[in-house]
């Protein structure tokens, strides 16, 4: 399966991986919903490593769309919360 | 209340909606793969320029840490030599007028790294996008040689939607760095009118560089000083050497004839 990390490009993940993955995302997915600023950083970074440690990165010219998208390492629970609607994609 | 589905899906449910947007507004497939390469190329020119401002930004930065190290560094040499000539309270000022610029360092020098990093991260980003709209031009040769309307959409749609991906991807890059880049060109320019109104030039450089002149003024009083010194030990060497010359020429012969006709004179006259 392929996990795109915004900003970094996109990795080969093993389905193995997935409901770990899950687990964390909605610990980050809890955190965005309360706007609980002190939560959401470790959580992004928690997914981020997880999705590094068992993830390989993709050929450049692969064109495969990705099943699942993370924010960018550095983003803020904002910028995450804009990702989360239309609003957050440069229109076009 | 939206039933949890996590961040992940929620995301790429977001850019997945704008892909299938732009291909329903497509009639022909074909037409969608021409377009799209259109709107690719647009993008990497629009990255590459977000490179280059990027690198600008950063250039501009990278002189104004330069010439604020120039003024520190001149600071601290003038604090060294105030306290070399005894004048603590003249370096006590160097020192406070350089901790003034060592903020102003310390803040253009994050500055320079974040600049650095978002240069490196849109340069990665081209690099990637220019990979995948070389293999989506390939791809869209084939599909349009071997069209056959229905397997040809499918493969239109996979591509088209990776593609789209990357490029919303790049997209967000490039705004991300134009925001950053346009808030250090705002606070370089406030740099740079500081500068030009001799604010920050005048601390240390400038025609009132009151610490400068209180050295040049030590340092010249400080010549003029050496100079009295030396003339005074000059004269104070050569003076008993005319004093004491006499009394040594009187024990050579050359003046002893002279004393003792002297000295005998008042005997004669007696």
């Amino acid at each position: 399966m392929i996990v795109r990390i915004l900003g970094e490009g996109q990795l080969e993940v093993p389905e193995s991986a997935v409901s770990e993955l899950n687990q964390l995302d909605a610990t980050l997915e809890a955190a965005v919903e309360r706007g609980d600023e002190a939560a959401f950083r470790p959580a992004l970074a928690a997914l981020l490593a997880k999705v590094r440690d068992v993830g390989s990165p993709t050929e450049a010219d692969d064109l495969r769309p990705s099943e699942l998208i993370i924010p960018q390492p550095d983003a803020t629970m904002a910028e995450v919360r804009k990702l989360l609607t239309d609003e957050g994609l440069i229109p076009g | 209340m939206v039933a949890p589905m996590g961040v992940m899906k929620r995301v790429t449910m977001v850019f997945r909606a704008k892909a299938n947007r732009a291909l329903d507004r497509m009639e022909d497939p074909r037409e969608t793969l021409d377009y799209s390469y259109q709107t690719q190329l647009e993008l990497l020119q629009k990255v590459r320029r977000g490179v280059a401002d990027v690198a600008t930004s950063r250039k501009r930065v990278e002189l104004q840490i330069n010439t604020l190290q120039q003024n520190a560094g001149k600071l601290d040499r003038q604090a060294r030599d105030s306290l070399a000539a005894g004048r603590e309270d003249l370096a006590r000022e160097a020192l406070t007028r350089k901790a003034g610029i060592q903020t102003q360092l310390d803040d253009l020098q994050t500055q320079y790294a974040s600049l650095q990093g978002e240069e490196e991260k849109l340069t990665q980003a081209s690099q990637r996008l220019q990979a995948k709209v070389d293999a989506f031009r390939t791809r869209k040769e084939t599909i349009k040689a071997t069209y056959t309307a229905a397997e040809a959409q499918t493969r239109i749609n996979e591509a088209f939607t990776g593609i789209s991906e990357e490029m919303g991807d790049v997209g967000l890059a490039i705004q991300r760095a134009e925001d950053k880049t346009a808030q250090m060109k705002a606070r370089a320019g406030a740099i740079d009118e500081l500068m030009a109104s001799g604010a920050l030039d005048d601390m240390v450089s400038g025609p009132h560089d009151d610490i400068q002149a209180e050295l040049d003024r030590m340092g010249a009083t400080h010549g003029v000083d050496r100079e009295l010194e030396r003339m005074k030990a000059e004269i104070a060497q050569s003076a008993p050497r005319q004093i004491e010359g006499t009394p040594a020429a009187s024990s050579d012969g050359a003046t002893a004839p002279a004393s003792t006709t002297s000295t005998s004179e008042p005997s004669e006259q007696e």
